[in-house]
């Protein structure tokens, strides 16, 4: 079977393009949320296939949504580019310090360590009153790569999809790297990898970091479409949380998945806010259930097996 | 000249007539007015916030689209337009805030948004309902930062922010308890706690700077158990504890620190205590000085109005309504104030001048269209408006941001029903900074009234 | 300074306390399944709830006031009896074998459920029931004075340590479950019914997580959200302790219990961060926890 990643690829940026300029605005944020949660998944399933599931990405999410923030609310700065160029350079120099630790960590305990350092900046946001602490602060958007910005907001959203689409071809391109296949090979048993001369160690780091960056691209990226920062939503560990969620949710054999996953995850918490006020968090566990249940692959299962019967 | 003020009066005569007598034969046609409304349904904040708020929207609701409010609120709904609630859950953060309001306002189409307790909420929506020229009410969320760190067009709050709370309870404290000499907080570890605290201690500074702070503790919100806290706050031997607890919170720590003894040393001070008073019963001890964040509730003035608010909400639970069902009023009240503010000027411009002919097409035309968001905006800014709470002023950002005066007392148990006693009004331009002036700098400034 | 170390111990212990019974629940279910069960924190809360509505209505009906203690008690069994195998049975075991972190999720969703659940059941008003609290009077102790209910809320803890110990390392029963930890599949081989083991663990975890909701309802106001705080924290103990160590679950909570209170005694403001800075600390100098027994015997 020859690969179509790539072409789908493709024809799914242009896809998104051509909506942008036809869909209403509500559609738009929503695809914008859907594509930076994407992004941050898509990070999450990198560690994943190497076996280790963070509890703590909000740290980056934190990290790089508030580098944006305070890049327009100190410094003055509402560059677009400049936000996401520095919220993935914070977030991956603070994964790579980190990764000298985490790195000797697996299964739980890497988790509940992740957890407890983005425990730690949670904390650290909400003492910090200059910084709003829980209420946060505003920021908001006015050129990209120093041109202004007609209308911000659809910028915001092309970016976005020009950045996932960045980063799944890059990601596709990763996991067929000898590299990338390492991933899953440590997976599976990590001493026969280090018994093969790699340092296991090593690739870790490496996919930790590429991980960070994600989060931190993605949390610059939701800054910018909100508007709006605060630790309760990027650094506390419910948000960490919800990516795990959104990974097992999406499945992680495609570069897809985290994409679609998000999308479907995103629908169906508007959609229970809506029609089941007093019991939207029921409805969203009530759906993991049946996914765990029936979908073990994700959702991108479906697609797959709807691709093999065709 | 003469001639001209006469035609004024007649027309405003003429259509205020007009707009009270067809509300009932146009009130079927009229569409109805969609009204956004956000708060609290879970989590820690829905008991003592969020469904009190909720019942009170839909009793007023209920109640002015049947009409019988009294006046100046007795027209159906908004100018003889029905009203229609869609209740959205605040909880879940920010993020998912600003989303659902996106959704609110495009894809229900909602033709006003009104809500949001936290400050939080509150502070990301607001650019947005910029961003999409929608006109929203943020009725209950405090801080002050909401118009002073930005201006907005579209958004209007119609409470007053919380500095006053802590600067009444600052005058009021040093009025009661003049020999105080040193005073601890508790306050919960989140932007209002943190912000009560300093306000308060800023205001204390500047009243009386010999007075002294021993301890400021700062629990999780949440958090539930306060053991280590009180012990620490029973060691300093302070004169006064200053506490914005709400809630379960402010429940458990009454419960856990009566029985040790924290309240016959120290006065206790509660910003936040008036929605619990009911419930705290016995546990709060006699002499607390409490608060209900402006002249609500037990402080609210007795009037038509705040009977009408106290009857409609009891029909609907069996509690007197609290400060938050009160600062609902005010965002409902406050907007429709607004519109028919707006609606009345467009009738009164749609009379010919000079012609007697066509008069009432002409009108009946107008009245058929109802006011646009434009018109409303034009109305609401500086609008000044009666409530249940007394007369609201929308004086600061730029007329956007409401002030009144606010009020303190001292709790006194009477046949098990927790009463307010000494209750001592403040008006609103001695606990409130002046138009221009940020809350926090004009504290430390000496909080001196506008001349 | 010093002067504050004895108040500092004192609060630290009562409240490691109350801590210790819902994370000794989740230690015991991690140890024996595996999972590391989010619902805890919803089941501290049903339980909670249960307790509060039940001692409410058993001291508003003008029954002895002592009797509340075995109300409190008894909500927490029935919590435990009918949500441990409802959970366990209709859902759980068709999850054995997957992921650890699948079934991190699948809790967590169960948590979802039941927190709007406890919502639908018991309304979003905080329920506060605090005769019980109060009825055993009070205690000086050096210059602070601390409820009764507090102290004897250690001794509890004591026993319910005692007796998990006593049943797991001297009894019948303890022994199959410590085969069960061992290796699963041999046991199965021998006879024991590990589908049985299963069943009990999770239903005594879940009763010991209502049995800290229960006990804890009449010293503070139960309300929504109590669970999603409580279980992050049982969640710091027993990491800090050793994953399904007993002992480790013991000696989690009193160090959090204690630096909690040194937090708020000598510096305030870390008393929100406190517990993760010592969970970072014992993780980055124990990778596995304090107690982390070598892979075969973990309770």
């Amino acid at each position: 079977m020859r690969d179509r990643t790539v072409l789908s690829l493709v024809a799914a940026l242009l896809a998104l393009l051509v909506a942008g300029r036809i869909l209403p605005q509500w559609a738009i944020s929503y695809a914008s949320v859907a594509l930076y949660t994407g992004i941050v998944v898509l990070g999450m399933i990198l560690m994943i296939r190497t076996g280790l599931v963070s509890f703590g990405q909000g740290l980056y999410y934190a990290l790089g949504a508030y580098a944006a923030g305070t890049l327009d609310h100190l410094w003055k700065t509402s560059d677009l580019l400049t936000m996401v160029v520095v919220g993935a350079l914070v977030a991956s120099v603070v994964a790579f310090v980190l990764g000298f630790l985490l790195t000797k960590y697996r299964d739980i305990f890497f988790a509940m360590l992740s957890l407890a350092f983005s425990m730690i900046l949670y904390g650290l946001l909400v003492k910090s009153s200059e910084l709003g602490s829980t209420d946060g602060f505003g920021l908001s958007v006015k050129t990209f790569a120093g041109i202004a910005l007609e209308q911000p907001r659809t910028t915001i959203y092309t970016v976005a999809a020009i950045i996932a689409f960045l980063a799944a071809l890059g990601m596709h391109w990763y996991f067929r790297s000898h590299l990338g296949r390492l991933a899953g090979a440590i997976k599976d048993n990590e001493l026969r990898v280090e018994y093969m001369g790699t340092s296991v160690r090593r690739v870790i780091h490496i996919n930790y970091i590429i991980s960070a960056a994600l989060a931190g691209i993605g949390g610059a990226l939701m800054a910018a479409t909100i508007g709006h920062v605060d630790p309760e939503t990027t650094a506390y560990w419910t948000t960490s949380g919800e990516f795990v969620f959104i990974s097992i949710f999406s499945g992680t054999t495609s570069v897809f998945a985290p994409f679609l996953g998000a999308a479907i995850f995103e629908a169906v918490r508007t959609f229970a806010a809506q029609y089941f006020p007093n019991t939207w968090q029921m409805t969203l566990g009530v759906t993991m259930l049946f996914v765990i249940m029936f979908l073990p692959g994700g959702v991108w299962s479906l697609f797959q097996r709807a691709r093999r019967t065709a | 000249m003469k001639y001209k003020r006469l035609t004024e009066v007649l027309k405003s005569l003429l259509t205020s007539t007009l707009l009270l007598a067809s509300t009932g034969a146009l009130a079927q046609q009229a569409k109805p007015i969609k009204i956004g409304f956000v708060t609290f349904l879970s989590g820690p904040a829905a008991g003592p916030f969020g469904v009190p708020a909720k019942v009170a929207a839909e009793a007023i609701v209920e109640s002015l689209n049947a009409g019988s409010a009294p006046p100046p609120y007795n027209s159906k709904g908004f100018g003889g337009s029905p009203l229609e609630l869609v209740v959205i859950d605040e909880a879940g953060g920010a993020t998912k805030q600003v989303s659902e309001y996106r959704n609110l306002v495009e894809r229900q189409g909602v033709d006003f948004v009104i809500g949001y307790i936290s400050s939080g909420d509150c502070l990301a929506v607001a650019p947005v309902a910029e961003e999409m020229k929608k006109l929203t009410v943020l009725f209950d969320c405090g801080t002050p930062r909401v118009f002073e760190e930005a201006s907005y067009k579209y958004v209007f709050r119609t409470r007053p922010h919380a500095t006053m709370d802590a600067v009444a309870a600052a005058l009021y404290l040093l009025e009661k308890s003049p020999t105080t000499k040193t005073y601890g907080g508790i306050n919960q570890n989140y932007a209002w706690g943190q912000d009560s605290w300093s306000d308060f201690s800023s205001a204390m500074a500047v009243l009386k700077p010999q007075v002294q702070i021993t301890s400021s503790q700062m629990p999780k919100l949440g958090a539930g158990q306060y053991g280590a806290e009180i012990s620490a706050l029973l060691g300093t031997n302070s004169d006064v504890i200053h506490s914005s607890l709400w809630g379960g919170d402010l429940e458990a720590f009454m419960v856990q620190a009566g029985p040790r003894g924290l309240f016959k040393k120290s006065q206790l001070v509660l910003v936040a205590g008036e929605p619990y008073l009911h419930r705290l019963g016995p546990n709060i001890p006699d002499g607390t000085i409490v608060g209900a964040r402006g002249t609500h509730g037990v402080f609210a003035p007795d009037s038509a109005l705040n009977n009408w608010l106290k009857s409609i909400y009891k029909a609907k639970t069996k509690f007197e309504p609290n400060y938050p069902a009160y600062s609902v009023a005010l965002g409902i009240l406050g907007l429709k104030s607004a519109y028919e503010a707006a609606k009345l000027k467009k009738l009164s411009s749609s009379i010919p001048m000079g012609e007697n002919k066509g008069v009432k097409e002409e009108m009946e035309k107008a009245y058929a269209l109802g006011a646009s968001q434009e018109e409303v905006i034009a109305a609401f800014e500086g609008l000044s408006f009666q409530s249940p709470s007394g007369r609201m002023r929308m004086a600061l950002g730029k007329g956007h941001q409401a002030i009144s005066g606010t009020a303190y007392g001292t709790t006194k148990l009477v046949n098990g029903q927790v009463t307010v006693v000494n209750i001592r009004q403040y008006p609103a331009e001695s606990v409130q900074p002046p138009e221009g002036t940020a809350s926090l700098a004009w504290i430390k400034s000496g909080m001196k009234a506008k001349k | 300074m010093l002067a504050q170390v004895p108040a500092i111990l004192i609060d630290g212990v009562m409240a490691a306390s109350m801590m210790f019974i819902i994370a000794v629940g989740l230690t015991l279910i991690y140890g024996v399944m595996k999972i590391l069960n989010v619902a805890h924190g919803s089941l501290y809360a049903l339980g909670a709830y249960t307790a509060a509505t039940f001692a409410g209505l058993w001291l508003s009906g003008g029954h002895a006031p002592l009797g509340s203690y075995a109300v409190l008690v008894a909500s927490a069994i029935v919590v435990g009896l009918v949500t441990g195998p409802v959970i366990e049975r209709g859902l759980l075991r068709f999850m054995y074998g997957r992921d650890e972190i699948v079934l991190v999720l699948v809790t967590y969703a169960v948590f979802l459920v039941l927190e709007d659940l406890t919502k639908l059941v018991f309304g979003v008003d905080p329920l506060l029931v605090a005769e019980p609290y109060g009825l055993l009077g009070n205690l000086d102790i050096g210059p602070l004075t601390y409820p009764t209910y507090s102290v004897a809320l250690i001794g509890v803890a004591l026993i319910v340590g005692a007796v998990l110990a006593f049943v797991i390392n001297k009894t019948k029963a303890g022994k199959m479950l410590r085969a069960v930890i061992h290796d699963r599949e041999m046991s199965a081989a021998v006879g024991i019914n590990v589908a049985r083991v299963y069943l009990v663990t999770f239903t005594v975890g879940a009763m010991l997580a209502a049995l800290g909701g229960a006990l804890t309802a009449p010293t503070t106001s139960v309300q929504p959200g109590i669970g999603a705080e409580k279980i992050v924290l049982a969640f710091a103990i027993v990491v800090i302790g050793g994953l399904g160590s007993l002992g480790g679950a013991a000696l989690g909570a009193l160090i959090v219990g204690i630096v909690q209170a040194a937090a708020v005694h000598w510096k305030p403001e870390l008393e929100l961060f406190s517990v993760y800075i010592v969970m970072a600390i014992v993780l980055i100098v124990r990778p596995k926890g304090l107690f982390a027994i070598p892979e075969a015997r973990k309770i």
